[in-house]
C-alpha cells in the first residue's frame, strides 16, 4: 500500500465522509494541509476571520443537516474558533474543526503560536482530540464524524501537530468505530411510549412543545402527523421554529421570554405538556416553579442528561424523536378537544402579536410583515442576535425545517453574516436572507469580503436603530433609562458595502420598504438593505427575567398582564 | 449527602482533565478523587466521592456518561462495599516517646515506615473514620505532615444479607 502524508490522509478521509466544502483560514502550522487542498476535489472557502469559518460551517450544517467542517491554524487561529465552537455546542450542531498545532517535540514549550486548544475546548466540544501519532489519524477522523453526527449532535475538534500531517503512513480508512463509552439510545422505551400515548389520549388540554431536537432528528413530518391526528396545538422554542408550519391553525408560534401570549398562556393552562427535543432553557421556562403548573410532562429527548435537569418530568422517553414519534402515533386517538382549541383561538384573537404602527417611520415588525408577503417561495432566514432576532422569530412565517438559522443557547452576536455564507453555499438554489442589527453586523463585518469574492447572492437586511437594542430595552425597562454604552454611532453601511463591491441602499421611508425588498430579491448578486428603524422600539411581549410566563409585559402599557 | 462513584474510563490523554473539568463547570462538589489502572491496561478506574442531593447525583452520573471516555458509572452502596483510604502521617516523636507512639499505631494496625531521631512516619489503611480517629490521637504528638489517597472502593460480590459482614 502506498504511503500518504498526514495531510493527504486527511483529505482522503474527508472525501470518504462526503465533505465537499470546508471553511477556513490558512496559517503557518497548516501550510502542508493547504498545500494538499490546493488541488483537492473539495471546495475551500476562504473567510476573513476564523470565527467566521466556524459560524459558516455551523450555518452550513443547520441549513443542510450535514456536518460542517472548518480549519484554522494553531494559536490565535485556534482560539478564534472558540466562540463558534461554543455556539455550535450550545445548539447541538455537528461541526468538525481541524486546528494546526506545534510539532509534537515542541508541545509544552510555549513555542510560537502554540496553545492548548484541546484543553481550552474541553467544555465546549462534544469531544476533542489531539493526534499524537500518524497511525491514529484516519481512526480519529472516522470517530470524530461519527460522534459529531450521531446521538445528540455537537462539535468535535481535532488538533493536528504539524509533524503529524507532514509524516507518511499507510492510508486505511476504518469502516467501523469502536467506542465502548459512546452508545447513544435511539429506540424509545416501548412501555414509556405506551404510557405517554395513554396520557395523550386522556388529556383534555394537551400541548406539544417542539424544539431543535425535532429538526436534528428530521422529525417534522412526524410532528405534524402527531399534532393533526391528536388535534394537539404546537408551540416551538426558538430552536424549534420551522419544525411545524407557523401558519397552521394548530401553531401557537414561539414560547418563552418573547413568545406569543397565547403560547405562554397555553403552557400555563395545559394539563399535559409533550416536550420533544427541548432542554427547558431558562429563556423558555421563566420562573421554573410556575412553569406548566397544571401539567403532567412528557419529555422526549435523545440526551438522558436533559431529563430532569431543569424541569422535573413525569414521563421521560430517551431516544430519537423520529423513532419515538413513529411508534407513538399509531396509539394516538383523534379527540375533538373543542373546548381547549376554542380557548386557544380566543386567546389568539384577544392577544395577537401587535405593535404600534406609527406614522411614517419604519417599524421592524412592518418590514418582517412585508417579507412574509413578498418572499413566497422557500427561503432561508439567518439572523444575528438581539431585538431583530426576536422580532424575526415572532413575525416571520417559518414553514419548513431548517429555514430559520439563529444562535439560540449562546446568543452569539456576529453569528448571522458568516452563518448566512454557510447557508447560501449549502443551498445555492434558495434565497438566503440575513437579518442583522447594526451592532451584531459589525462583529463580523469583514465577511462582506467573503460574500463579495464568492458572489454569494445573500440579501443582508440591517435593522439600524443606532443602539444595542436588546440591552437598551432592558435599560429602559429595568435600569431607569440609564443608557450606559448602548447608543452607538455607526459608519455608513451603504458605503462600506459598496467598498466591498456589494450593492446597497438605505431606506428611511415606510413607503420604500416594499420596493427595496423586491429589488433585493430580484437582484442576482448580494445586496444590502440598511433600514432606519426607531431607536426606542422594544420587543413585546416580554416576560421579565425570573417572572412566570403569565407575567408578560406589553407594548401598550408596559404593565403586568396577569389575568387571562 | 456523600455518594461514592466507581467510574471506569478509557485510558486516554486528558481523561482526568475532562472529568475534573466537568465537576467544576457543572458546580458539582468533589470530596476526593482517586485514579489508577485496572485489570485491563486500556481502562482506568476512578473512585470519586461527591457531595450532593439525589437530583445532583443523577445529573453527575448522566453528565459523566456523556463523556465519550467514560465507560461505566456505578454508585457504590455504602453498606455493601469494601472501602479503603490510606494515609502517611509524619509525627514529631523523639526516642522517649516512641514506645507510646508504637502502642497507638499497633491498635490501629498501622506500620512504622520511616524513622528519624525527631520524627516517625506511619502508614495506615482502613476506612475513612478509622484514619480520622488515628489522626486525632496522633495530634497529641504533633503532626508534621499528612498525605491521604482518598477513598478507593469496590462493590462486595455477595450482598451483606447473604453473608456475614467481613470486618474491616
Amino acid at each position: 500500500m502506498a504511503k500518504l502524508s498526514g495531510a493527504r490522509i486527511l483529505i482522503e478521509s474527508l472525501l470518504r465522509e462526503d465533505v465537499d466544502i470546508i471553511f477556513g483560514y490558512p496559517g503557518g502550522k497548516v501550510i502542508p494541509l493547504y498545500d494538499e487542498l490546493y488541488d483537492a476535489p473539495i471546495k475551500h472557502v476562504l473567510v476573513r476571520h476564523e470565527q467566521a469559518a466556524v459560524h459558516a460551517a455551523d450555518g452550513y450544517s443547520r441549513s443542510t443537516g450535514k456536518v460542517g467542517v472548518c480549519i484554522a491554524t494553531s494559536g490565535p487561529g485556534a482560539t478564534n474558533l472558540v466562540t463558534g465552537l461554543a455556539n455550535a455546542y450550545m445548539d447541538s450542531v455537528p461541526v468538525i474543526a481541524f486546528t494546526g498545532q506545534a510539532p509534537t517535540h515542541l508541545i509544552g514549550t510555549d513555542s510560537f503560536q502554540e496553545i492548548d486548544i484541546r484543553g481550552i475546548t474541553l467544555p465546549i466540544t462534544k469531544h476533542n482530540y489531539m493526534v499524537s501519532n500518524i497511525k491514529d489519524l484516519a481512526k480519529v477522523i472516522k470517530e470524530a464524524f461519527y460522534i459529531a453526527r450521531t446521538g445528540r449532535p455537537g462539535p468535535v475538534l481535532i488538533d493536528l501537530p504539524v509533524d503529524i500531517i507532514k509524516s507518511q503512513y499507510d492510508y486505511n480508512y476504518p469502516d467501523k468505530v469502536s467506542l465502548p463509552g459512546y452508545q447513544p439510545t435511539y429506540e424509545g422505551n416501548y412501555m414509556q411510549i405506551k404510557t405517554a400515548a395513554e396520557f395523550i389520549n386522556n388529556a383534555r388540554r394537551p400541548l406539544i412543545f417542539a424544539g431543535g431536537g425535532v429538526l436534528s432528528s428530521n422529525a417534522s413530518n412526524e410532528l405534524v402527523t402527531l399534532a393533526k391526528k391528536g388535534r394537539i396545538p404546537v408551540t416551538n422554542s426558538l430552536m424549534g421554529l420551522g419544525s411545524f408550519p407557523l401558519t397552521d391553525e394548530f401553531s401557537l408560534g414561539m414560547v418563552g421570554m418573547h413568545g406569543t401570549k397565547y403560547a405562554n398562556f397555553a403552557i400555563s393552562e395545559c394539563d399535559l405538556l409533550i416536550a420533544i427535543g427541548v432542554r427547558f432553557d431558562d429563556r423558555v421556562t421563566g420562573r421554573v416553579d410556575k412553569f406548566a403548573p397544571k401539567a403532567t410532562i412528557i419529555h422526549i429527548d435523545i440526551d438522558p442528561a436533559e431529563i430532569n435537569k431543569n424541569i422535573k418530568v413525569d414521563i421521560p422517553i430517551v431516544g430519537d424523536a423520529k423513532n419515538i414519534l413513529n411508534k407513538l402515533i399509531p396509539f394516538i386517538k383523534t379527540e375533538e378537544r373543542t373546548e381547549w382549541l376554542n380557548t386557544i383561538q380566543e386567546w389568539k384573537k384577544e392577544f395577537p402579536l401587535s405593535y404600534n404602527h406609527g406614522e411614517s417611520n419604519i417599524k421592524p415588525q412592518f418590514i418582517l410583515e412585508k417579507l412574509n408577503e413578498i418572499v413566497k417561495k422557500n427561503s432561508i432566514i439567518v439572523t444575528d442576535v438581539g431585538q431583530h432576532q426576536m422580532w424575526a422569530a415572532q413575525y416571520l412565517n417559518f414553514l419548513k425545517p431548517r429555514s430559520f438559522i439563529s444562535s439560540g443557547g449562546l446568543g452569539t452576536m456576529g453569528f448571522g453574516l458568516p452563518a448566512s455564507i454557510g447557508a447560501q453555499l449549502g443551498n445555492p438554489d434558495l434565497p438566503v436572507i440575513c437579518i442583522s442589527g447594526d451592532g451584531g453586523f459589525q462583529m463580523n463585518i469583514q465577511e462582506l469580503a467573503t460574500i463579495s469574492n464568492n458572489n454569494l447572492p445573500i440579501k443582508i437586511i440591517i435593522f439600524n436603530n443606532g443602539t444595542l437594542g436588546m440591552v437598551r430595552q432592558w435599560q429602559e425597562l429595568f435600569f431607569n433609562e440609564r443608557y450606559s454604552h448602548t447608543l452607538i454611532h455607526n459608519p455608513d453601511f451603504v458605503k462600506i458595502a459598496q467598498a466591498y463591491d456589494i450593492k446597497a441602499i438605505k431606506i428611511n421611508q415606510k413607503k420604500d420598504v416594499e420596493k427595496a425588498i423586491k429589488e433585493a430579491l430580484n437582484f442576482p448578486g448580494p445586496m444590502l438593505l440598511d433600514f432606519a428603524i426607531p431607536q426606542d422600539e422594544n420587543v413585546f411581549p416580554m416576560v421579565p427575567e425570573g417572572a412566570s410566563l403569565e407575567e408578560m409585559l406589553d407594548y401598550k402599557n408596559v404593565l403586568k398582564e396577569t389575568e387571562i | 449527602m456523600k455518594h461514592i462513584l466507581s467510574v471506569t474510563v478509557s485510558n486516554q490523554p486528558a481523561v482526568l482533565a475532562r472529568i475534573s473539568g466537568l465537576f467544576s463547570r457543572r458546580n458539582f462538589n468533589i470530596l476526593s478523587l482517586n485514579v489508577g489502572e485496572t485489570e485491563k491496561p486500556e481502562f482506568s478506574r476512578m473512585t470519586i466521592v461527591v457531595e450532593g442531593d439525589d437530583r445532583t447525583l443523577e445529573q453527575v452520573k448522566k453528565q459523566l456518561y456523556k463523556l465519550i471516555d467514560v465507560i461505566k458509572v456505578t454508585e457504590l452502596n455504602q453498606s455493601n462495599m469494601v472501602e479503603r483510604d490510606m494515609a502517611l502521617i509524619k509525627v514529631n516523636c523523639n526516642k522517649n516517646m516512641r514506645t507510646q507512639l508504637i502502642q497507638v499505631v499497633n491498635v490501629f494496625r498501622g506500620k512504622i515506615v520511616d524513622l528519624s531521631p525527631e520524627t516517625v512516619t506511619i502508614e495506615v489503611t482502613g476506612d475513612e473514620s478509622k484514619i480520622n480517629a488515628l489522626i486525632e490521637l496522633l495530634k497529641d504528638f504533633g503532626i508534621k505532615e499528612v498525605v491521604r489517597t482518598g477513598i478507593v472502593a469496590l462493590d462486595r460480590e455477595l450482598s451483606s444479607s447473604s453473608t456475614t459482614k467481613v470486618k474491616n
